[in-house]
């Protein structure tokens, strides 16, 4: 449809205005990491123009130029969280993808019936995870943990995790499955092979893109999250997420520091949406289109 | 374990020879209640050893927890055994629905009790069944009855969420340039962690002395930019750092709706010379009913467990303006230890979601039908 010039002229204005309401916190937060006290409380903008970028926050953190090869304790502390973070959020996401997959294909290949439920009820079950609020698990598992010598462990972690992003990856690969043709694997059946074989050798790598994007929504979903994992972890397997929180409580606010972990923190996911926004839209929208 | 039959023909029809014998499905039910024994065992010295009965046993409950994974493979293994192609099949969706049995069923039966006892981790008497005491204190909570209707105000915010990121989503899916650009850009704040979000917008941009946004308030002529002091723009805030944050999802929902509309539809309008605004009322936006509604029931969703940004913002303050329900049940554990009390509040919440949904959801379904 034509568009005209000051029509164009509205339409760009409000992407632009969006965009700048979008990318100016991450840009606060990436000038902050290189502000000293004084140019923090002016509220200065522009760095070399309104203020001369300093180190500051990212010495403390051990990751300026001149500390980077020494001996850091705060990076020390840093990286273990950081590699917390990644080991439970991708072994989480993996995990949920494969329960999650050959659940979603079962549901979409197969009629199950166990006692009274059927598919519809049984794909209803798995989904209806995803209303459960996190709140209600938080304090029961926390007692069971417990008991069960799991709290403050990667495995506990991961089991919660795995638990909160299963109904998603359930929802987006039930979509990819129905989409992909019967007569396929039926064609390999009367071949001869078994289903569990047909099932990895014909269906698997043509849904190999949707299973990338469910990984990487529940990725971004668990590197995130920050309410279980400051109920469950405290030192061994604390996530980057609390240890953020955990500074910002305390009373007088190192402004730099604050912004160099958190800019730490978004930096990889911000890569990821880069370079990966194909795969994330498709993940999001497998669920919002449906025939 | 109740047995699965194919109650009429499979999608996907699988014809196979029987593999099954008397002598595989014997062992079927040997391994099945054989590792079940053992879980069944193990549990019972371990109580008892908790309980001080015994002397001898293991320091925690993991070994039983070992026992119990061995037998779920156990029944795994012996659908194939006992129903041999059919089991097979089982297996496909078994360790999914195992796994979320075994995970939310035990603690929330457990929850369920407790959330019938007097259990305050600063008293030294520990646990107390006391009934319906905290049902009771509930109704006198005035709290808590603030946080619920605190909850339907934010839910209430969903719809200007949408309505902001539908004209977002036209918008993209217009004749521009540099579209890859905008989503990428618009996606963004969907990346970052409510954690660093607090930090970075509630915390730092919001800073009523130097925060950019409180120095731009001032520039417009709004004297005191202070964003927690009163109630109103308190939550008003919170509910535009939540929208920040989810608006990108449901921008990616809508506009993958938007791309799915029939273009036949839309360019026989264009020739019978509709306008904008008529195309819109007429053809795109009851086209999009479907979609939009999945959009906001799964924003909802979300909503409901909002907690994050207020816990580490205002920690749901002023005087509670801004206390999601989970953020008003964490400060009831963390700072006054109230654990049943604390859990039968969720479970109270939990209800009224399951509530709300289901009228939410019947409704949906139900304007679909009569929109089609």
């Amino acid at each position: 449809m034509k568009s005209s010039f000051s029509e164009k002229i509205l339409i760009y204005g409000i992407l632009l205005l969006w965009t700048f309401i979008c990318l100016f916190p991450i840009y606060w937060t990436a000038t902050t990491s290189f502000k000293t006290a004084a140019s923090v409380t002016q509220g200065l903008l522009i760095p070399w123009i309104d203020f001369e970028p300093s180190w500051k926050g990212w010495r403390n953190l051990g990751f300026s130029p001149d500390t980077i090869f020494t001996e850091s304790n705060p990076r020390e502390e840093f990286l273990a969280r950081f590699f917390n973070t990644a080991i439970i959020s991708s072994s989480a996401s993996a995990l949920a993808v494969i329960l999650g997959s050959f659940a979603a294909y079962g549901l979409s290949r197969f009629n199950y019936k166990f006692g009274f439920m059927r598919n519809p009820d049984i794909s209803f079950f798995f989904l209806s995870q995803l209303i459960l609020p996190p709140v209600v698990l938080a304090l029961p598992v926390l007692v069971l943990y417990r008991e069960l010598d799991l709290l403050d462990t990667h495995i506990g972690m991961i089991l919660l995790y795995t638990l909160t992003v299963l109904p998603i990856v359930i929802w987006i690969m039930r979509d990819q499955f129905n989409a992909v043709p019967i007569e396929l694997e039926e064609a390999a059946l009367v071949d001869g092979a078994s289903v569990w074989v047909s099932f990895f050798k014909i269906v698997l790598p043509i849904v190999l893109p949707g299973i990338a994007s469910a990984f990487i929504l529940c990725l971004i979903l668990c590197w995130n999250e920050y309410f279980l994992a400051a109920l469950i972890t405290s030192t061994d397997a604390k996530t980057m997420p609390v240890m953020v929180a955990s500074q910002i409580s305390s009373q007088s606010i190192k402004w730099w520091n604050m912004a160099a972990i958190s800019a730490a923190l978004c930096l990889p996911l911000i890569i990821v949406a880069i370079f990966l926004e194909r795969y994330i839209v498709k993940g999001m929208a497998a669920g919002a289109v449906k025939q | 374990m109740t047995k699965p039959t194919s109650i009429e023909r499979d999608p996907l029809y699988v014809v196979a020879p029987p593999i099954v014998t008397n002598k595989t499905k014997r062992f079927g039910h040997i391994i099945v209640w054989g590792t079940f024994t053992l879980m069944f065992l193990l549990a019972i010295i371990q109580f008892l050893n908790t309980n001080e009965y015994i002397t001898f046993g293991f320091k925690t409950w993991r070994p039983v927890l070992y026992a119990y994974i061995l037998w779920a493979c156990a029944i795994g293994y012996s659908r194939v055994l006992i129903y041999g192609e059919k089991g097979k099949r089982t297996l496909f969706v078994f360790p999914a629905v195992m796994f979320i049995l075994s995970i939310v069923i035990f603690p929330m039966l457990f929850g369920l009790y407790i959330s019938f006892t007097d259990w305050n981790l600063s008293s030294i008497d520990g646990r107390e069944f006391n009934g319906l005491d905290n049902f009771y204190q509930m109704i006198s909570d005035p709290y808590y009855w603030n946080a619920l209707k605190n909850m339907i105000y934010y839910v209430l915010a969903v719809l200007v969420e949408f309505a902001i990121a539908f004209l977002l989503a036209l918008l993209l899916n217009s004749q521009i340039r540099g579209r890859k650009f905008f989503r990428i850009a618009f996606l963004i704040p969907l990346m970052l962690s409510p954690v660093a979000v607090s930090w970075m917008v509630g915390k730092s941009m919001l800073e009523q002395r130097f925060g950019p946004v409180a120095n731009l308030g001032r520039f417009l002529g709004w004297e005191t930019p202070t964003f927690f002091s009163s109630p109103e723009i308190a939550r008003l805030t919170m509910m535009c750092m939540d929208a920040w944050t989810f608006i990108p999802l449901m921008i990616i929902m809508l506009l993958a709706g938007l791309q799915a509309l029939p273009k036949e539809v839309l360019e026989a309008a264009k020739v019978d010379g509709a306008n904008k605004w008529t195309m819109f009322k007429n053809i795109i936006f009851p086209i999009m009913l479907p979609v939009s509604l999945t959009t906001l029931v799964i924003r909802i969703i979300f909503k409901l467990k909002l907690a994050d940004i207020i816990i580490i913002v205002t920690a749901g303050g002023p005087g509670g303006a801004t206390d999601s329900v989970t953020s008003f049940i964490v400060r009831e554990y963390r700072d006054r230890s109230n654990v049943g009390y604390g859990t039968l509040l969720s479970f109270v919440y939990l209800i009224l979601i399951i509530i709300f949904m289901t009228i939410l959801i019947r409704f949906v379904n139900r304007w679909l039908q009569r929109a089609a």
